[in-house]
């Protein structure tokens, strides 16, 4: 099932006579349970795909479907209830509400929702068991690691079953080993059915992805398609 | 790669046949530098002749070989002493770019994506190897993936600087076709 249909999409900035191309005629199509991560240098379109992906932007030509539905045909109501509903974003920083534990960060996503506060809680513990992450549930932001910190995001931005993850550098401010547990857990979301889609310029995490688009100037410049088997690398020296 | 120290290496753990050396070799470097069993004799012929292992038929005649004590202390001087610097290896893809560059026959921006896909592809497959290692708890063979991770990582940001050298040089290039009055290095500070 496609959960993200991005079709041509572009976005031009506008600041008096000058013009700025974001995106130019970008097409993905994201299926359920697929990882992917979009790379390139800084400027390329990388976060504009993301924030269009999200309908924190609406793009200027083309279409973003999510679910087989075209998110310039929902009001801005319909707009925010959808995105609500089915998107999950993890940014550069964690932003957990500091004055509440890890678990009830969780929680308050769920009860977002219309979860009743109990069943919320109850949903946000053992959603954080279920990602490993039980031990630190009681626990302030404060007494968290970064990466525990980010992994939590991860946990409030899956909250309630969404189908989509759009994660923006979540592994910038981590080092190499917490950036991999992270990127882990992205991979375990998908095993259940979410689809994912990661910017980075870390080409180490975006290994982590099923595939990687290279965006260049807010043109897509190529792409990797799905991993083949270890036996292509190893032992023959060859890549496909 | 020195496989004289490898093989040290693993005698260390205890005496064994030659053809056992090469398996183990292979084992715990995951298949990722085959080794032939001629080279395997040839290494072992040598560490014998300098005394750093010595080899003794067994009861069907294979020879057995065994780590010396000098041969224990050539070990620990490996360990102690880093990997030279000095010695790059040959590298064929920056061989390339520069021909590529020099030759006017590429282009070498497309050489250069073409070249990243292709790593980037390379190191999606390793990275599925670490997650299976990972799980199944074998520390060495995680390093050994990890080095190969972050060659590739290495490799690919090389290619994204090549990349934003050669968009760098075409804008100050463009400049300079369109103000032939401004030098060129000044077009490449504009640029930026």
């Amino acid at each position: 099932m496609v959960v993200l249909d991005i079709e041509g999409a572009g976005r031009v900035f506008r600041s008096g006579r000058l013009r700025v191309v974001g995106l130019d005629d970008v097409s993905l199509r994201v299926s359920a349970g697929e990882f992917v991560a979009a790379m390139g240098p800084s400027g390329s379109g990388k976060s504009t795909l993301l924030r269009l992906a999200g309908g924190l932007e609406r793009p200027t030509s083309g279409r973003i479907l999510l679910a087989g539905r075209d998110l310039a045909g929902l009001g801005e109501a319909g707009l925010a209830e959808a995105l609500r509903r089915e998107i999950g974003f993890v940014f550069q920083e964690a932003n957990l509400l500091a004055s509440l534990t890890a678990a009830e960060n969780v929680a308050l996503a769920l009860e977002l929702d219309g979860v009743k506060p109990k069943a919320a809680m109850a949903g946000a513990r053992g959603l954080l068991d279920s990602l490993g992450l039980g031990a630190v549930g009681g626990r302030f932001p404060g007494q968290l690691s970064g990466g525990e910190q980010q992994q939590v995001a991860i946990a409030r931005a899956v909250a309630g079953g969404r189908s989509l993850l759009l994660a923006d550098e979540p592994t910038g401010a981590l080092d190499a080993l917490t950036g991999e547990s992270v990127m882990g857990l992205l991979r375990q979301r998908c095993a259940t059915g979410c689809a994912v889609v990661l910017a980075t310029h870390n080409v180490r995490h975006a290994a982590w992805a099923d595939r990687v688009v290279f965006l260049n100037d807010g043109r897509l410049a190529g792409a990797t398609g799905p991993p083949a088997g270890p036996e292509c690398l190893l032992g023959t020296g060859q890549v496909r | 790669m020195s496989v004289r120290h490898s093989l040290l290496a693993l005698l260390s753990a205890g005496p064994t046949h030659g053809y056992r050396l090469k398996t183990e070799f292979e084992a715990a470097t995951g298949d990722v530098w085959p080794l032939n069993v001629g080279q395997v004799y040839t290494t072992l012929a040598r560490l014998e002749r300098d005394g750093l292992v010595t080899a003794e038929a067994d009861a069907d005649g294979q020879k057995v070989y065994e780590i010396t004590g000098a041969g224990r202390d050539e070990l620990g001087r490996w360990f102690e002493t880093p990997v030279p610097r000095e010695m790059i290896p040959r590298q064929e893809l920056a061989i390339k770019l520069v021909f590529a560059m020099q030759s006017g026959m590429a282009d070498v921006a497309a050489v250069v994506q073409r070249q990243r896909v292709a790593t980037v592809r390379a190191l999606q497959d390793v990275t599925r190897l670490k997650a299976a290692a990972e799980s199944a708890g074998n520390l060495a063979w995680l390093l050994m993936l990890d080095a190969l991770v972050f060659q590739a990582d290495a490799e690919v940001r090389w290619l994204d600087m090549c990349q934003a050298r050669l968009a760098r040089e075409n804008t100050a290039a463009g400049k300079a076709r369109r103000h032939p009055e401004i030098p060129a290095e000044r077009a490449v500070e504009r640029s930026s």
